[in-house]
């Protein structure tokens, strides 16, 4: 993207608000906003390090009912349970790194999955902690000093902060070194040991800190929502956030951020054109298409196409699953 | 600086790989093991590069054991190795090969790349100064922005070797580098070999091409069904009875 794209974009996020005051569509975007949080944290993990986690909703809810129980049950001001969430869900992170380098592959998919199974049987019937299906309503609205964020423009900067950072974070990190051991471990990994990759640090990282990005998005849903229950653990989380991945461009920075804006706003646009049933029906075909003529993704497609040579840092291929 | 393998044993279930092999690596030298298919070269290779557990033995290097450890913590002291099977980064172009393959060059923390410290830009325009030395080395410049994985096989091989330099190696074990090559492209990785070599660099070579190894190496170490049957000048191996009873049968009437 050139600079003057570039500036016109952040200039039209900045302003949003102003232009787009209708609160349902405001709704839609910080929606939006929270899902490419999540989105950015898996591809960390599913594109760049090339390990596929099917419980990244475990992170996200992880990172919901901390917050939520914090500010709730301990009073805690928004800030810190914001930390609190993120650090919780980077532990957990920790351990599904650590299982991850004993289990590959369609092992490694099955442990995610089981993970996100049990701690969600654990927010469903632990009763005196999480009010078990019942949720947790009434989780405050964050507060910035002696600002409320509870009107959707305020939040709206809140999240769109919270986007800016996590996509910082990525491209600091897909541009070092540490995201080309990420790379290296997925494109090839007794290679890369050879070179001196070591695998058990660099998976570990990755993990940790898409979970705490997860973490971070699950804060943000809480005190959006200002309810969390055990729905947030819904297996269809983690597949829309690995369907904005893949549909996206895995292995890009932007993919994740346009399969989210996307697979958000898809949804809605369905909901006011067609009838219910045949809302899923045209999702799905819709995918199928996308993953039929697109099958590296939005990102790397449109690159492809603008420079008719595409190359650039490492990351910007499609990965070799 | 020497490599030295002792009383080496491996193992899987009830076949026996290697059993008792014991040499070592003058350095400055280029060392090949040769032997039939089967023999245990590659073997040993796994298991002096921490790929493979050995049921017995010891490996040394510069007097410390490398025996146990994991093949990364192997190639930050300097012993590294390239596979018989081309093993490049598929989907990176040649120079993102290497630059990946510069991993131990660099020494960048989590923090660090997260707070963006100052001296990150010095230290990633020394990687790239590296990257294209490298690349030159090898004679790959005019491919640098080209996907490894739609390389012609023999340049493919060029890359890996390219990546293991990049580890900045002190003893470098190459298996089969020859393979699938044609007289000219062997031609080209030999004169490399000795080059790596003269830059203070011991060499530790796997190859089937007899032309080739008895042209580039010094001493030559003859593994058959996992013992070493013959170690030596490629003058006296060329002549020991015993390698060529094992490569050709025994002599008729003999039997």
């Amino acid at each position: 993207m050139t600079a003057l794209g570039r500036g016109l974009l952040a200039a039209a996020m900045v302003t949003l608000p102003f232009w787009l005051a209708d609160p349902y569509y405001l709704h839609v975007v910080i929606m939006a906003g929270i899902f490419g949080v999540l989105a950015l944290s898996l591809n960390l993990l599913l594109g760049y390090a090339g390990q596929l986690s099917l419980g990244h909703a475990a992170f996200f809810g992880i990172g919901a009912y901390t917050s939520a129980l914090l500010t709730l049950k301990r009073e805690w001001s928004f800030w810190p349970a914001l930390a609190a969430a993120i650090a919780l869900a980077a532990a957990a992170g920790w351990i599904i790194g650590r299982l991850a380098l004993k289990l590959r592959g369609a092992y490694f998919v099955l442990v995610t999955i089981s993970f996100a199974g049990v701690i969600s049987l654990v927010s469903v019937n632990w009763i005196e902690l999480t009010n078990g299906p019942l949720g947790l309503p009434g989780v405050p609205a964050p507060d910035l000093g002696p600002w409320s964020l509870r009107t959707k423009a305020a939040y709206y900067y809140l999240v769109l902060a919270a986007v800016a950072l996590s996509y910082a974070v990525c491209r600091r990190l897909v541009r070092s070194r540490i995201g080309r051991a990420f790379v290296a471990l997925r494109e090839n990994e007794p290679l890369a040991e050879s070179i001196g990759v070591d695998v058990t640090h660099y998976l570990v990282l990755a993990a940790v800190v898409s979970a705490a990005m997860a973490g971070l998005g699950g804060s943000l849903y809480a005190h959006y929502t200002r309810f969390v229950s055990p729905e947030v653990f819904l297996f269809t989380y983690t597949v829309t956030m690995v369907i904005m991945v893949v549909a996206g461009g895995k292995g890009t920075l932007a993919g994740p951020l346009v399969g989210a804006v996307l697979f958000t706003a898809l949804p809605e646009a369905l909901r006011l054109a067609a009838s219910w049933q045949w809302q899923m029906l045209a999702y799905g075909s819709l995918l199928v298409l996308l993953v039929f003529f697109l099958p590296r993704g939005i990102v790397p497609q449109i690159v492809a196409s603008f420079s008719g040579h595409p190359r650039s840092a490492p990351t910007s291929r499609t990965p070799l699953q | 600086m020497t490599l030295a393998v002792s009383d080496l044993a491996v193992s899987f279930g009830g076949v026996t790989a290697l059993d008792g092999v014991s040499f070592t690596v003058r350095p400055g030298s280029i060392t090949s093991i040769i032997g039939p298919n089967g023999a245990g070269k590659t073997t040993a290779f796994n298991a002096i590069t921490g790929y493979l557990q050995p049921t017995a033995g010891r490996i040394n290097y510069d007097g410390a054991a490398l025996t146990g450890l994991r093949p990364s913590a192997i190639a930050r002291r300097g012993v590294v190795r390239t596979f018989q099977r081309t093993s490049v980064f598929p989907s990176l172009s040649v120079a993102d090969n290497v630059l990946t393959g510069l991993h131990l060059s660099s020494t960048a923390g989590f923090l660090d790349v997260l707070v963006r410290r100052r001296w990150l830009v010095l230290e990633e325009s020394s990687l790239h100064t590296d990257v294209e030395e490298i690349i030159g080395f090898v004679g790959l410049g005019h491919r640098r922005d080209e996907m490894a994985s739609t390389l012609p096989y023999g340049e493919q091989r060029l890359v890996e070797l390219a990546l293991a330099l990049a580890a900045r190696p002190r003893v470098l074990l190459l298996d089969e580098p020859g393979a699938g090559m044609t007289g000219a492209e062997k031609t080209v990785v030999s004169g490399l070999i000795r080059q790596v070599r003269e830059q203070g660099v011991t060499i530790l070579l796997v190859e089937h091409d007899m032309r080739m190894v008895m042209g580039i190496s010094d001493t030559v170490i003859v593994l058959n069904h996992g013992r070493v049957i013959a170690e030596g000048t490629p003058g006296e191996i060329q002549a020991h009875p015993d390698v060529i009873r094992a490569y050709l049968g025994a002599p008729r009437g003999a039997a």
